[in-house]
């Protein structure tokens, strides 16, 4: 299903083939009291596919409406195609998605599809991207009357529907089952490898392995990490060990231990640990090596969360990082 | 056949999609959004219909009177589109910047005036639909009279001289959430009405108050509207207070939709 090959052609149709899709430059953004994204400096350059990484509340819809020109940073400069996000004209080649909630619940899909449409010089049929993204027999329904996941498969298709060079993508499949989330990462590879800039944030890691070829990490509005897949996955690789020991003290000062904590209650607690390290394999022969005993020795892969907080943890052993932390 | 006349594109930047079809657009679905919710233009409706009911024709002297009853008819008549074009507008404004979809389509290649001229084009148009209870309770109920021509002169100047309420009520929507736009709305609606001559004709006002009232644009209004349905030339200030009004309350709107950025972060 190659629906798009003629409309996209990627960065050949740009006046300047190396001019950045989207830059940041500084980007601050505060509400009030709060600083939602920080000083915040990065480009989006064509052909790319890049996953925004982060928990809840990172700053990563903060740093989208930038570039969508919905809001203005505080300090700092933002620009998309050149020109300010601001002015319409600079839009006409990007596409976002809405939050599923968005969708006006009086309108019907295909008139909601037709709306966003209009916008665009070069839009793809109705029908088209309804087969697409398998909501054709949704078209004549009210969107009220639509479930998360149909209305999360028609935001998405709303940000493809103006053919456009970048796209960016809020959460596409939050709420989706394993099957509806599949057809989606499908559809995005599939615009992507016809010449679309991808823009994808998700809190889930499995998610962002799954596309992104560069990973920007994002948490209290500043940038963690902005490297390859690899790289990063490399950095965050870490997992959480549990084991007994009659001597937790000196298991839990073994070198790649980010963090630990006594877990159970009563008889069940004695000596049962649950450690945060950032490389297992490293952990498990310096243990060895160690000759402390222990037993009952499990190891799983961290939680995007319990790795970002060892990413955290491992920005702030650096003395830069700390001491930058401390002047806040 | 032509296709639509596509806009002179300057060689490094595309320009947006022409503005008349996409205005087109976006009118025809706010006014498909209304109609399949009805209920919220009905109230704004009745309201001036059941005024005149309820004030106008009780009082003989005043409705039995053609120069009165034409005149009380006629400002309840701006007070309907007035009242109309700010609540509607206002209310719907400043619900929309709490929802997310107005903030989705922020994101779009739509120019500001577009989204702003339609949603004022679709409530204008429920507003509209506002005074013609007033003119049907006006004609059976009191003595009430005016020529054809002066029917279509009048509704035209009424239509003409509701933009800054439009603009106004727009303004509002913008500025502020929904629950303070109600508010803020009320006490302006009121104030104008009364003040603007609405209610009470202003050739019983206090000289105070008459002069003070020639900056009203609900004052504007009623004595263009009532010029054209008399057919009489429109006094200078009258003209000057409503373009006034008009160009400024379009750069109030225009300035505050701008400035907007949705939903307060808390």
């Amino acid at each position: 299903m190659k629906a798009h090959a003629s409309g996209a052609t990627g960065a050949a149709t740009l006046a300047s083939t190396d001019a950045p899709f989207a830059r940041l430059v500084g980007a601050t953004r505060r509400f009030g009291e709060l600083t939602a994204l920080d000083d915040v400096t990065l480009d989006v350059n064509a052909g790319e596919l890049i996953g925004l990484l982060g928990p809840n509340g990172a700053g990563k819809s903060t740093l989208l409406s930038l570039v969508q020109g919905r809001r203005r940073p505080t300090s700092g400069t933002v620009e998309l195609f050149g020109g300010s996000p601001s002015d319409a004209r600079s839009r006409l080649r990007l596409g976002s998605t809405p939050q599923e909630t968005a969708l006006p619940d009086t309108l019907r899909v295909g008139e909601v599809v037709d709306l966003v449409a209009a916008h665009y010089p070069d839009r793809v049929p109705t029908a088209e991207i309804a087969d697409e993204f398998g909501f054709s027999e949704l078209l004549r329904r009210q969107c009220g009357s639509l479930s998360g996941g149909q209305k999360r498969r028609i935001a998405v298709a709303l940000a493809f529907v103006g053919r456009p060079k970048l796209v960016l993508l809020d959460e596409p499949t939050t709420g989706l089952d394993v099957d509806a989330r599949h057809v989606l990462w499908a559809a995005i590879r599939r615009h992507h490898a016809a010449g679309t800039t991808v823009v994808v944030t998700s809190h889930y890691l499995e998610e962002i392995e799954a596309l992104a070829e560069r990973v920007i990490v994002i948490d209290h509005g500043r940038v963690l990490a902005d490297d390859t897949l690899t790289a990063v996955r490399d950095r965050v690789m870490s997992a959480v060990v549990e084991l007994t020991s009659p001597e937790p003290a000196r298991v839990a000062a073994l070198p790649h231990v980010v963090r630990d904590e006594v877990v159970g209650e009563g008889a069940a607690a004695a000596g049962r640990l649950r450690l945060t390290v950032d490389d297992a394999d490293a952990f498990v022969r310096e243990l060895v090596t160690s000759g402390a005993a222990f037993e009952r020795l499990t190891v799983r892969g961290a939680s995007l969360e319990e790795a970002f907080l060892a990413l955290t943890l491992t920005e702030q052993a650096t003395p830069l990082a700390a001491s930058d932390r401390s002047a806040s | 056949m032509t296709s639509t006349a596509a806009r002179p594109t300057d060689a490094p930047r595309a320009s947006t999609a022409p503005a008349l079809p996409l205005y087109a657009m976006h009118l025809r679905m706010l006014v498909i959004e209304t109609l399949r919710v009805p209920i919220a233009v009905i109230g704004t409706m009745a309201f001036p219909a059941l005024s005149l009911l309820f004030f106008v024709v009780p009082n003989r002297a005043v409705a039995e009177d053609p120069v009165f009853a034409t005149q009380a008819v006629l400002g309840l008549a701006v007070f309907a589109v007035m009242v109309s074009a700010l609540f509607n507008l206002g209310l719907t404004v400043a619900e929309n910047r709490e929802k997310p979809w107005d903030p989705y389509l922020r994101s779009l290649p739509l120019p500001a005036m577009v989204r702003i001229a339609a949603q004022i084009s679709s409530t204008a148009v429920f507003s509209f639909l506002a005074i013609v209870p007033v003119l049907i309770v006006g004609a059976v109920a009191t003595e009430a009279s005016v020529s054809v021509i002066g029917l279509v002169a009048g509704l035209v100047a009424l239509a003409v001289t509701s933009i800054p309420f439009l603009l106004l009520g727009a303004s509002i929507g913008y500025a502020f959430s929904s629950k303070a736009a109600i508010a803020v709305i009320q006490v302006g609606m009121f104030g104008f009405a009364f003040g603007g001559g609405l209610f009470f004709p202003p050739q019983l006002f206090p000289e105070w108050l008459e002069t003070l009232s020639r900056f009203f644009p609900s004052r504007h209004a009623r004595e263009l509207t009532l010029a054209a349905v008399e057919g009489t030339t429109p006094e200078l200030w009258m003209l000057a207070g409503a373009i006034a009004w008009t160009l400024g309350t379009a750069l109030l709107a225009l300035w505050l939709y701008r400035r907007d950025e949705g939903r307060r972060y808390r």
